[in-house]
């Protein structure tokens, strides 16, 4: 889209607080901070600043990639563990998302479900791995119950404080157009909280990276974490660069895809 | 007026819990209003006037007292209340046409009448060109426009207005007025509506309840003998200025008040 005034208005110029950038600059200011971190970690392995056994070279990791995508079958890891966060996000949504709908609309679903779950959601995640292990074994279930443990809660609570944000003033007009109370959530709550939704779903999708890294490690036999836990074992270090790199590749994507569907579904807002 | 009485409001009061104490934002207030009767609510700002109205509407209960509507008590909001909100209370997701379709979709009309429907109102508040615009994209007049379309749209047996004029500049504001009370005329329903505008008022209603500041309470209620096929020009006329006059003066007398009260603490 052309911009018809090309003048910056000075309460939204770009250095002013809640300006603007135009979407030019601000790639340029994204890819120089890439470039950036790039350039410092190309300096200080390639001029021997740090030891080559703790901190690949650029050049050492890409090396490090051929070999796990051509030799170590990565791809295959890489799948597993989106597998694995997809599954257990999944789930976690299906259940967070109605469940929290519920919880921020009304008082005693709310009494009931509310505390109990910021007290759930206090419990590391990570802690129940080897009750997890005990329970369910150390099969897909364990890490994607690991995911759910840690992404569920957190989401219930943030889809009703999502819920909460709706104007109240709302609720009362719809009822004055002849909304039925019990269908009032359905009507104006969901579809006025849809966009807090959505992007909550995207803070617990990265969520669910760490955790399914963190159970990979423990008691599995295949995915990213998994990969970089042999070879820290072996001193490859290499390699655990790649892994960082693919789980933060993999993380901007998704975000990506949720930024562009909440674009293509709330142009209203 | 041989008319029935629509409303009884009987000796209702207003307190709100306050962190110290209670806030009385209502001494008692006993009103009548008859069925398709045009009733303008004027007084200082906090007064109550915004209360009393989520009262009728039944969105807040009142302390003490009641009101009822056709003789029945007023439990909880209904569609027999259309209203229109002193905020902005258009739903952001959809587009102005089917804001103003809303109502008359929850009422199962048909979806092709539905759109004629809204149509027709939106054309009545002078927003044809822009059925298809999200609320964020309209101006606070605008917004406020497609609010009352809204509320006329759905037709309901009575309208419950908070200041819907507020944000409109002065022509609008006359076009609106006039175009209210066509739509009133055509489709008779019980109006009250909150103003600060006393001319406004005297234009529009056919009964003026004139508040006392805070704790409100009734001054005095004025009926309004104009003819009742009004227009602009009636703004001019002696009996008119008359009664601007006076309620000028009631009014003031309430900010004097205000005011004393504000110095003598
Ligand atoms: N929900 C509430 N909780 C506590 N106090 C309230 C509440 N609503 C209104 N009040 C108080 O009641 C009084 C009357 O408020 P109200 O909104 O009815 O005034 P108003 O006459 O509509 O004023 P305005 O002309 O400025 O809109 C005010 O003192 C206000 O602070
Ligand atoms: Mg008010």
């Amino acid at each position: 889209m052309k911009h018809p005034n090309k003048r910056v208005d000075a309460t939204t110029s770009a250095l002013a607080p809640q300006g603007k950038l135009s979407r030019n600059v601000y790639v340029v200011l994204a890819v120089v901070s890439f470039a950036a971190v790039f350039a410092v970690w190309a300096l200080i392995t390639n001029l021997g600043l740090v030891n080559a056994d703790f901190m690949p070279t650029p050049q050492a990791t890409v090396q490090s990639a051929i070999e796990l995508f051509t030799e170590q079958h990565f791809l295959e890891d890489i799948r597993v563990s989106t597998y694995r966060v997809l599954m257990g996000f999944l789930i976690s949504a299906v259940i967070a998302v109605p469940v929290g709908l519920l919880v921020g609309a009304y008082a005693p679903v709310n009494a009931l479900i509310e505390p109990l779950m910021s007290f759930i959601r206090y419990l590391p995640a990570t802690a129940f791995i080897p009750l997890f292990i005990l329970w369910i074994g150390i099969d897909e279930s364990e890490k994607i119950a690991v995911i759910i443990m840690g992404s569920l809660p957190q989401l219930l609570l943030m889809v009703a404080v999502d819920t909460q944000k709706v104007p109240h003033d709302l609720v009362e007009v719809s009822y004055t157009l002849g909304t039925k109370r019990s269908l009032v959530l359905w009507k104006v709550i969901l579809p006025a909280s849809l966009p807090y939704i959505l992007d909550s779903l995207r803070m617990i999708l990265g969520w669910a990276w760490t955790y399914v890294v963190v159970a990979e490690m423990v008691g599995a036999s295949s995915g990213i974490g998994y990969m970089m836990i042999q070879s820290e074992r072996m001193m490859v270090v290499g390699n655990i660069f790649v892994g960082l790199l693919a789980i933060g590749l993999l993380g901007l994507v998704f975000d990506c895809l949720f930024k562009l569907l909440d674009k293509l579904l709330f142009r209203w807002k | 007026m041989a008319a029935s009485v629509h409303y009884q409001i009987e000796n209702v009061t207003k307190q709100f819990p306050m962190r110290k104490g209670t806030l009385q934002a209502l001494d008692p207030v006993s009103l009548e209003i008859y069925q398709n009767e045009f009733v303008a609510i004027l007084g200082t700002s906090g007064c109550g006037k915004s209360t009393l109205l989520r009262m009728l509407a039944g969105f807040t209960a009142p302390t003490t007292g009641q009101i009822l509507s056709h003789g029945v008590p007023i439990t909880g909001p209904g569609k027999d209340r259309g209203m229109v909100f002193q905020s902005y209370t258009l739903f952001p997701w959809m587009t102005v046409q089917k804001n103003v379709e809303y109502g008359l979709k929850q009422q199962k009309m048909e979806k092709s009448a539905r759109a004629e429907t809204a149509r027709k109102y939106l054309n009545v508040v002078g927003l044809d060109g822009f059925a298809d615009a999200y609320p964020k994209e309209l101006s606070g007049g605008m917004k406020q426009r497609v609010a009352i379309a809204r509320a006329l749209a759905a037709n309901p047996e009575s309208l419950l207005l908070d200041e819907p004029f507020g944000a409109l500049d002065t022509q609008t504001r006359s076009h609106m007025q006039e175009l209210t009370l066509d739509v009133w005329r055509q489709y008779p329903k019980t109006i009250v509506m909150v103003t600060h505008d006393i001319e406004e008022a005297i234009f529009m209603a056919d009964r003026i309840v004139v508040m006392r500041a805070r704790p409100g309470s009734i001054k005095e209620i004025i009926d309004v003998d104009l003819p009742r096929d009004r227009d602009f020009y009636i703004k001019s006329d002696p009996a008119f200025l008359d009664y601007k006059r006076h309620i000028n003066e009631l009014i003031y007398e309430e900010s004097l008040k205000l005011e004393q009260e504000a110095l003598g603490a």
